[in-house]
């Protein structure tokens, strides 16, 4: 039977047109997400992950373009939505938090302002309705004090408290869909535990999808079903999080795993680095974007682009190395 | 590893705000820290933003003057608040140096890679001609992994990993004895931090550098350090080997810490027991009486509210600060 998927994004392509020439920040992406899945997008800056969850909500800014593929939110094709249909969509079943609470809540309001506008205006709700909700969302994603919180100004609120209140205002609509770009970034560990803890029970309790971008891999094992690894503007592996984690296939991905440093290592192991540096996207090279890094660089890999190998239980990973195993089975 | 080569004693630095004569306040950054560091060691100071961490490292190598306490160099004192005169800090600059956080920010835009690294070279006139201070950037860059040519372009030219590198660079021009890693490696992507940490253990076994390495992933900072200290608001609240201080953490604080970091493994980080905090860290303006975690701290008891901790030796090199223990 085939299970419903809430978005399902295929071959998206977006690129930013430079002066210097276009960069394909993403370049063929392809997912699904089901009801109440909580899929994680691992990429190092400038992999294409931030970019890709922005052209879900409608956010890319000039010079950036979708010039390909599709995105279907619940059988909708939302590409083709208009502005107006798309500030309709934005809040009520797709919402985003950011890295960084301080940028993204407005300085010059109080926390409980910007918390009923967006019922006021998705929901047109009454005021002092608006506002009883409020608090309850901000009681929800445990904030104390609420009634002295909602008269105060974000500057007055700590980091922890701030990105819980962007959570609260990512949720206030409740979307079927909430998009975390490295909530947790920016944080202490301390307060990264927490919020993910919080993220965590509300996922369990609202049953909504959650598409969480990070580059930290260790949040990733915590709090994703799936895992997508994007290198260069494309998901060079996805699979289960187990699958991602306790058999990698892809030579990036266990690239990544090997070279962090881990608290619950034994004894004192050296390192062993991804040699090279970053790919640079005005220079995408012709074949695999990791191959310049690679390890088991082949010739077949710096000409031609990989397809990816389906390596069974949705786990798939795009290298010329599985070719071998692929021929095998056909 | 044999005798300290760097001592600092009840190093306090206050930093003040709102100066007016009546109402004096400070920012309580560094309270009465005492450590000592062993040549050839890696110590690693870890804590979460506002601890002091930073503070504390540049406050040793006096880019912030102390508000009180000893700092001893290699035998000699390089600052005691009981003298009224502080010796010259420039010969003691050559043997400490320090690497920053974010490489972008901490290069001069406007000065080529060559000569920010040669900077401290003419400084402090460490070579004979021109032709002899090109040849030492040219072997720094090329000790740090750069290309040799790549001495006349700008630091934006190059990528982050790349601009932590040359930042690596001219912390070595001088030859240094002992340096001050405050978080080199938290502006990196996950792929080229551990070329970093890689280097600096390279480097520090090449030229047997001394290591006081700050940084809030503890992760890191158990990977590359000998013993680890362990900041909150101001207080060292624990001290230990590094792998004993993980295995046995003593302190309520440094077992939250290390249950908070995240375990890159799905199965362990599903059934390990997270001890979550309430609450956020308080201001060091007003830090809490007694002992500063206690409006945190699960095990918490009046005497924690009056009396500060001192730190103990509780097992043999393994020191803490808490009343429990």
């Amino acid at each position: 039977m085939e299970e419903k998927k809430l978005l399902e994004v295929k071959d998206l392509k977006v690129s930013f047109f430079t002066p210097a020439g276009e960069v394909k920040a993403v370049d063929g992406v392809s997912y699904e997400l089901g009801y109440g899945e909580v899929m994680g997008i691992v990429g190092e800056s400038g992999s294409g992950k931030s970019v890709e969850a922005y052209s879900i909500i409608g956010l890319l800014q000039n010079p950036g373009r979708v010039i390909g593929g599709s995105i279907t939110f619940e059988g909708e094709d939302i590409l083709s939505y208009s502005e107006k249909q798309m500030q309709d969509f934005r809040g009520n079943k797709v919402s985003m938090i950011f890295q960084n609470p301080m940028t993204c809540l407005n300085p010059v309001y109080t926390i409980g302002n910007q918390l009923m506008e967006a019922l006021m205006c998705h929901r047109s709700m009454p005021k002092a309705e608006a506002k009883k909700q409020a608090m309850e969302m901000l009681e929800l994603v445990g904030i104390n004090n609420v009634e002295k919180r909602m008269v105060q100004y974000p500057h007055e609120l700590s980091g922890g408290m701030r990105q819980r209140v962007m959570i609260a205002m990512g949720l206030i609509c409740h979307p079927q869909l909430l998009i975390a770009d490295e909530p947790t970034t920016a944080l202490d560990v301390t307060i990264q535990a927490q919020i993910l803890e919080l993220m965590k029970n509300l996922q369990k309790k609202t049953q909504m999808s959650i598409i969480f971008i990070t580059h930290n891999l260790g949040v990733v094992a915590e709090i994703c079903d799936k895992v997508s690894v994007m290198y260069g503007g494309k998901i060079v592996e996805q699979g289960l999080v187990n699958d991602i984690f306790y058999s990698p296939a892809h030579p990036y991905t266990r690239g990544l795993l090997r070279s962090m440093p881990r608290v619950d290592a034994e004894e004192y192991e050296r390192l062993i680095p991804i040699e090279g540096t970053p790919i640079d996207l005005l220079n995408a090279p012709a074949g695999c974007s990791f191959a310049p890094r690679c390890e088991h660089c082949m010739k077949v890999c710096l000409n031609q682009k990989p397809a990816y190998t389906d390596l069974g239980n949705k786990h798939i990973s795009a290298c010329w190395l599985h070719a071998k195993d692929a021929k095998k089975e056909a | 590893m044999e005798k300290d080569l760097l001592k600092i004693e009840n190093l306090k630095k206050y930093f003040k705000i709102n100066g007016s004569m009546i109402n004096k306040e400070y920012v309580h950054a560094v309270e009465s820290v005492s450590f000592s560091i062993k040549k050839g060691e890696t110590l690693g100071l870890v804590g979460e933003s506002g601890c002091g961490k930073t503070t504390l490292g540049r406050t040793i190598l006096r880019l912030h003057e102390p508000t009180s306490g000893k700092i001893i160099y290699d035998g000699t004192s390089i600052y005691d608040s009981e003298n009224k005169k502080q010796p010259d800090m420039l010969p003691y600059r050559r043997k400490m140096q320090i690497i920053f956080q974010d490489p972008s920010a901490s290069l001069d835009p406007r000065m080529t890679v060559g000569d920010i690294v040669g900077e401290s070279i003419d400084i402090h006139k460490l070579a004979a001609s021109k032709k002899d201070r090109e040849d030492m950037i040219r072997e720094l860059l090329a000790k740090v992994g750069l290309n040799t040519e790549h001495a006349n372009r700008y630091p934006h030219e190059f990528s982050g990993g790349q601009q932590q590198r040359v930042g690596i660079a001219r912390a070595l021009a001088v030859q240094p004895e002992f340096i001050v890693c405050d978080e080199p490696i938290s502006a990196l992507d996950v792929s080229i931090q551990s070329q970093i940490v890689n280097m600096l253990e390279d480097m520090q076994h090449e030229m047997g550098l001394t290591y006081l390495f700050i940084a809030h992933d503890l992760s890191v900072v158990r990977h590359i350090s000998n013993r680890i200290g362990v900041m909150y608001l101001g207080n060292l609240v624990e001290l230990g080997d590094s792998y004993e201080l993980n295995k046995n953490p003593l302190h309520p604080y440094t077992k939250t810490l290390l249950s908070a970091v995240p375990i890159p493994d799905p199965q362990k980080s599903k059934e390990r027991q997270r001890i979550v905090l309430e609450g956020d860290i308080p201001s060091p303006v007003h830090p809490p009486s007694g002992c500063r975690f206690h409006t945190r701290c699960p095990y918490a008891t009046e005497r924690c509210k009056q009396e500060i901790p001192k730190l103990r030796e509780l097992e043999p090199g393994h020191f803490s600060a808490c009343h429990i223990l």
